[in-house]
């Protein structure tokens, strides 16, 4: 190992103490710890964002030649570069656009000039808007509608499959009774009353599935970092 | 003015949108290629916005003399430390040419000293707190809270070997309840069931707001002030 891999080691296994120590009450290892990876996450993703969308899809767009400062690779950069140039040229310069909108949302830190951060903001509410609904609309809407429809009796190949047909029929009227909990423009009286509340069971079992597999992740990650404090404390002694 | 644009903006870009799904030939798809990208970019302003906003709140804390300021100096220093090894590239190709993330490069080794297990362990600690959590959650008190609790074992102990060991026995025509087989069924069936009504009922929710921004009907993202 060189300088760099025990760095990585000790770092991580020292600020993942320092974590763990909330454990036992909140205390100024973890208040360290904790403000650091606020600062450290910021920074990480604002050059994340730069290095693969503010030059690529920015600087790159409106001066491809700039294409070969970033580029180790002069070959690659050549390539890039052509690509770019066959896009059309108000394409290109249209990139001006949210380099304008972007320097307007940064007035939302001066009071006085604030008012102008709505116009990004209008943009980014607007693709907001215009993407979720389309996305949703054949996603989560239309698809699952869609999937929904089964037979009720199902036949395989061998005949009658009684596995098959208390499997689709549970999702059928499953769904259909959770629905039936979700509309409150009618009062869950008699039959409408009975039918949301066999929607209640079957969300109760879809919360206790999704509660279930989120323990189950949490305590994956757990294990990790307990393997992970086993090899550096291994690589010490 | 202040309140018109924005929302002529709002609509005209949302109406490109779905035109385009529509309608998905030029100019409108390709309009939707751009506005993508438009989109990323005031993105990466939005984090420079966030950004400055934790200098500014942090920078406040210390000249204000607040008694937690040596931690806002801990944030500022890990900030502003990250922000600069990742712009400049210290460690990689000379100059600016190399990979921001490759093997070697300063910001690599950070991301893998600090920012994997500072994020690893924040999420980690919260198995500890769910564990609290299910204690609370696995009183069966009434029908629905018994529901939830069995739903929830099922699925956490059939995705472990004892799951397996506490039913392997099993004869074949009963091996419908096998621990992994019920698990697997619980989460293919009626978890199905739940998930999809909660999609549908979601897409309704979003697909009505959406519509109401495009038409600027709703308009509390433009603030109170005129």
């Amino acid at each position: 190992m060189n300088f760099s891999d025990y760095f990585v080691l000790w770092v991580g296994g020292l600020l993942t103490l320092m974590i763990f120590s909330f454990l036992y009450r909140d205390n100024p290892f973890y208040k360290f710890a904790e403000h650091l990876f606020v600062g450290v996450s910021a920074a990480y993703w604002m050059v994340v964002g730069f290095w693969t969308t503010f030059i690529p899809n920015l600087i790159g767009s409106i001066y491809p030649p700039s294409v070969s400062w970033f580029t180790a690779n002069p070959e690659e950069a050549r390539t890039v570069i052509a690509s770019l140039y066959d896009q059309m040229w108000y394409w290109r310069y249209g990139r001006i656009v949210p380099l304008i909108l972007g320097c307007m949302l940064l007035t939302r830190l001066a009071p006085k000039a604030s008012w102008m951060s709505r116009w990004p903001m209008a943009f980014i509410i607007g693709y907001a808007a215009g993407t979720n609904l389309t996305r949703y609309l054949q996603s989560d809407f239309v698809a699952q509608i869609k999937a929904t429809l089964v037979p009720l009796i199902v036949f395989n190949e061998a005949g009658f499959s009684l596995g098959e047909t208390i499997s689709n029929i549970v999702i059928v009227f499953g769904v259909l009774s959770a629905l039936v909990y979700f509309f409150f423009s009618k009062e869950h009286k008699g039959w409408f009353g009975g039918t949301a509340r066999v929607g209640i069971w079957v969300l109760m079992v879809a919360f206790g599935a999704a509660f279930g597999y989120t323990v189950m992740a949490r305590i994956s990650l757990l294990i990790g970092r307990m393997n992970f404090l086993g090899s550096w404390l291994g690589s010490v002694f | 003015m202040r309140r018109e644009i924005p929302l002529f903006i709002t609509f005209i870009i949302g109406t490109a949108l779905v035109v385009a799904l529509f309608i998905p030939h030029e100019p409108f798809r390709e309009l939707d290629h751009q506005f993508s990208v438009w989109f990323d970019i005031i993105a990466v302003f939005a984090f420079i916005l966030g950004g400055g906003n934790l200098l500014r709140v942090h920078v406040d804390r210390i000249t204000r003399k607040h008694p937690d300021r040596i931690y806002s100096m801990v944030t500022i220093v890990g900030f502003l430390g990250t922000l600069l090894i990742g712009l400049f590239k210290f460690g990689g190709d000379p100059g600016l040419t190399g990979n921001y993330i490759a093997q070697g490069t300063w910001f690599k080794v950070v991301y893998d000293a600090f920012f994997v297990p500072l994020g690893a362990t924040m999420f980690s600690l919260l198995a500890f707190f769910v564990a609290s959590a299910s204690y609370r959650a696995f009183r069966a008190k009434t029908r629905e809270a018994t529901i939830l609790l069995i739903a929830a074992f099922i699925i956490l102990v059939g995705r472990t070997p004892l799951g397996y060991y506490l039913t392997f026995w099993l004869p074949e025509p009963l091996q419908f309840l096998h621990i992994p087989n019920l698990s697997s069924w619980i989460m293919s069936v009626p978890n199905l069931a739940g998930q999809r009504a909660i999609m549908i009922g979601i897409a309704l929710g979003i697909i009505a707001t959406s519509l109401k921004l495009i038409l600027g009907i709703e308009r509390s993202y433009l603030g109170q002030e005129k």
